[in-house]
């Protein structure tokens, strides 16, 4: 039998979890239990990432990353809402596509860089290729159970009102469909973001990951390490903003749904 | 819905998209997409024979590998953490920062630290599968059921038998979520590295592929990439189902209600 | 019915001395419960009443050893609860998640015995006569969310038998199914005491239900609770939902924990201490009111 002490010592402790981390990182170079060459201590490291931020190149590089997360989430998410309504209401449609669904959706998308390469080279569209390609599954199954968790006694009200199937979308299928669509684009936000910066690493299409590979193999191994934290200061960022996004969307909406893990 | 019209609609797309493919390359010689014949055909080829010992094989082997280590480690960590709450408020701020970075970005960071190897790669699979494992068995163990809690210790199961019989079953669901999401990181990982820093393996065929132009024989290497996915997602599915059957049982009856 | 062998003649197996619980919130400090005092002999079939909010739940958590008490002590077979005691099973009001839906009715009435340590063999005949006893036996590789409510009730019952506990703890088990299966759990509940002479604190909310089913009716204040009223009910041992509950005297037994209980609703707030002693014997319609009878009221 145990009583909650009421000190607010979680957020204390997450602190306290974060310094511990930076001081390790701070020693371990430091003592030499990994070569400093390969492992710099996180006070240079960060140095260098507070001072990219002056830096017009750095930001190039951030923006050409942002453009292709950007663009290649909201083709994606459109596409996907579209195809996505379109076969969710059709039984037919749903049973006729859901085999090359379930073959397609596995398909890392990392297997099409090859085919970006060749189509695309260096330029910002292999990027995009394969941004799309990622996000759309995550939107489209998002969207497909949105649409399928309808309520057919609120669907069948609505016929029987004459409400054609446009009106019986927007009134009926979109409401129930959103809170789903809002999980699909926050967990696509996150793919895409990792698909951008892959294929910049692998391609060299501009973006973080192109200045990633260059720094390793230009020795600028702090540079390399400060543009790590980069992303996943990204990264952070984004799924606090989607979050955002989706609270605003939805604070409307009733929340019943649960997040349905694709 | 009888077999022959499921079998129906499991081919009538695919089989759709593949009349079109073959038909509009009937006459063509466009460089960029094969004819549905050739791709088979080197299909068969290239993929079997020596080319599936020296680069499939150990490919898929370093994927198994990493992909059971990240497994046991994000299980193991993830039960200590979820289940010490000092120990979660300390260390979730980090791990959020460790999971927001997109996994390929460790393979410079990581060549760095070990070497060009085949240990690499695999470190490289665990560094970004572990995090799905790890963080959904924190978040599975950490909310058990009260009044299920509550049953549990009046019958003064506790300890071990309470994590085995209790904790983990009740997480399982949240837990098989994150290996599934392992799975498609850990072959995404697998390709990845090799593409990037490799001698060997199915993703560097399949860039030696494309860079010397064997369009067909690159097309065969990405089909292969495919098939790789849809077995995994398969094999998955049925382990699941297994594991998880009381689990669709319980959620079947409450939608139902 | 044979009485539990115990310590001593007449010592009582349960025994709640004093028991007080102060919850801390934002405000302050509420009392939820002050004094709760009273006996349970062996054997007995002692049904604990209230208005709502007069922490029943609260009590029976602290008896069952979930929760500690602010002051006062829980005594089961002269040794102090600090923790859930061996002897003890509690049954929840909420059957759909007391019960482990990973598990079949079998793997569920037996896991608690697993964890003891108890032989296979011993193991199968505790599990079958439990079954047995609540009418189960034909579903044991069911699920439990596979049955009804009242199924998985049983099921509950059945793992809490099987346990062969002293003191069996019923929460308001009943209050979350309907009418007609309650009437079949009650007499489930007394047949399942009469052949196994286990001792049972019935919780409950329903007036009718505590009175059909003890020996005893403990009625309890609003919060901050004290013991109002320990009514002895002198209804025959055999009892059925027909008979039983048309009796005169079951009228007047229930009439009177009625009365009690509105008492206890209008004094909601008003701290009452509890009376020295609080058994009760009510009377007789047929006795002359001015009989020398000694009633404390």
């Amino acid at each position: 039998m145990n009583t909650t002490k009421r000190l607010p010592t979680g957020p204390l402790l997450g602190l306290a979890g974060i310094l511990g981390f930076l001081l390790t990182w701070e020693l371990i170079p430091r003592l030499g239990v990994v070569n400093p060459r390969f492992l710099p201590p996180a006070s240079e490291v960060l140095g260098v990432f507070f001072s990219n931020l002056g830096l017009g190149a750095f930001w190039t590089a951030v923006l050409d990353t942002m453009t292709g997360w950007f663009l290649g989430l909201l083709i994606a998410t459109a596409a996907a809402i579209v195809l996505g309504l379109v076969i969710g209401s059709s039984d037919f449609l749903r049973k006729a596509t859901n085999s090359t669904i379930e073959f397609l959706r596995p398909i890392p998308s990392v297997a099409l860089i090859p085919l970006a390469v060749l189509l695309f080279g260096l330029r910002l569209e292999s990027t995009l290729l394969l941004v799309i390609y990622a996000s759309f599954w995550q939107v489209l199954i998002q969207v497909l159970y949105g649409v399928a968790d309808v309520d057919p006694v609120a669907s069948n009200t609505a016929k029987s009102f004459g409400l054609g199937p446009l009106a019986r979308i927007r009134y009926v299928v979109w409401p129930t469909t959103l809170p789903y669509l809002m999980t699909g684009i926050r967990l696509a936000a996150a793919v895409a973001l990792i698909l951008a910066i892959t294929a910049s690493l692998i391609i060299g299409s501009p973006g973080l990951g192109k200045e990633i590979a260059n720094a390793q193999s230009g020795g600028a191994i702090s540079q390399m390490y400060a543009l790590v934290l980069t992303t996943g200061v990204l990264g952070i960022l984004i799924n606090m903003g989607m979050r955002f996004v989706e609270r605003r969307t939805l604070s409307w909406h009733s929340s019943v749904r649960g997040e349905v893990v694709v | 819905m009888n077999t022959l019209k499921k079998a129906g609609y499991l081919v009538a797309l695919p089989a759709l998209l593949i009349f079109i493919w073959w038909i509009s390359t009937l006459g063509s010689t466009n460089f960029f997409v094969p004819k549905p014949g050739m791709l088979v055909d080197k299909l068969v080829t290239v993929w079997t024979g020596e080319r599936l010992v020296e680069d499939v094989l150990p490919s898929l082997t370093r994927l198994i590998i990493g992909i059971l280590l990240a497994i046991v480690l994000g299980t193991g960590l993830g039960i200590l953490v979820g289940t010490t709450r000092w120990l979660r408020n300390l260390l979730e701020p980090v791990l959020e920062f460790f999971r927001a970075i997109p996994p390929p970005v460790l393979i410079p960071v990581l060549m760095l630290l070990i070497g060009v190897n085949d240990q690499m790669k695999i470190a490289v699979i665990v560094s970004g599968c572990i995090w799905p494992v790890l963080l959904n068995t924190i978040e599975g163990v950490r909310a058990v059921d009260g009044v299920l809690s509550d049953s549990a210790r009046t019958f003064r199961i506790s300890g071990v038998a309470r994590l085995r019989y209790l904790v983990l079953p009740s997480a399982s669901p949240q837990i098989m979520a994150g290996v599934r999401q392992c799975l498609s990181i850990g072959l995404i990982l697998m390709v990845i590295s090799e593409m990037f820093a490799s001698s060997e393996g199915l993703g560097f065929t399949i860039v030696q592929f494309q860079r010397s132009f064997a369009i067909p024989e690159m097309w065969s290497g990405i089909v292969v990439l495919g098939l790789i996915g849809v077995a995994m997602s398969f094999m998955f599915q049925w382990a699941e189902r297994r594991i998880l059957g009381w689990y669709h049982g319980l959620r079947e009856v409450e939608h139902a209600e | 019915m044979q009485s539990n062998p115990t310590d001593g003649q007449g010592q009582p197996l349960l025994s709640v001395r004093g028991i007080q619980k102060i919850y801390k919130v934002d405000a302050g400090e509420i009392e939820a419960v002050r004094n709760l005092t009273f006996d349970l002999r062996p054997g007995e079939l002692v049904c604990l009443v209230g208005p709502s909010g007069s922490g029943k739940t609260t009590l029976l958590k602290i008896i069952a050893g979930l929760m500690a008490p602010t002051s006062g002590e829980v005594v089961l077979a002269g040794k102090k609860v600090t923790e859930p005691p061996k002897d003890m099973a509690v049954v929840f009001q909420e059957y759909g998640r007391s019960l482990f839906p990973w598990m079949t009715v079998r793997g569920n009435v037996e896991l608690p015995l697993k964890n003891a340590g108890i032989a296979k063999a011993e193991r199968n005949q505790l599990v079958d006569n439990a079954l047995e006893a609540v009418g189960l036996s034909h579903v044991p590789t069911s699920y439990p969310w596979q049955l009804s409510g009242g199924m998985q009730q049983r099921v509950a019952i059945a793992r809490a038998v099987a346990y062969q506990p002293k003191v069996l703890l019923m929460d308001e088990p009943f209050a979350a199914v309907d009418a007609q299966t309650r009437a079949d759990l009650e007499d489930l509940v007394r047949d399942v005491w009469e052949k196994l002479g286990v001792t049972i604190l019935f919780v409950t909310h329903d007036i009718d239900e505590s009175v059909y089913l003890g020996e005893r009716v403990v009625v309890l204040s609003s919060s901050p609770t004290v013991v109002q009223e320990d009514i002895i009910i002198d209804l025959p041992e055999k009892r059925d939902q027909l008979t039983t509950r048309s009796l005169p005297r079951f009228v007047e037994l229930r009439n009177h924990v009625y009365e009690q209980i509105q008492i206890a609703k209008k004094n909601k707030g008003a701290a009452t201490a509890a009376p020295v002693d609080p058994r009760v014997t009510v009377p007789h319609a047929t006795d002359a009111p001015s009989a020398g009878e000694v009633n404390a009221s």
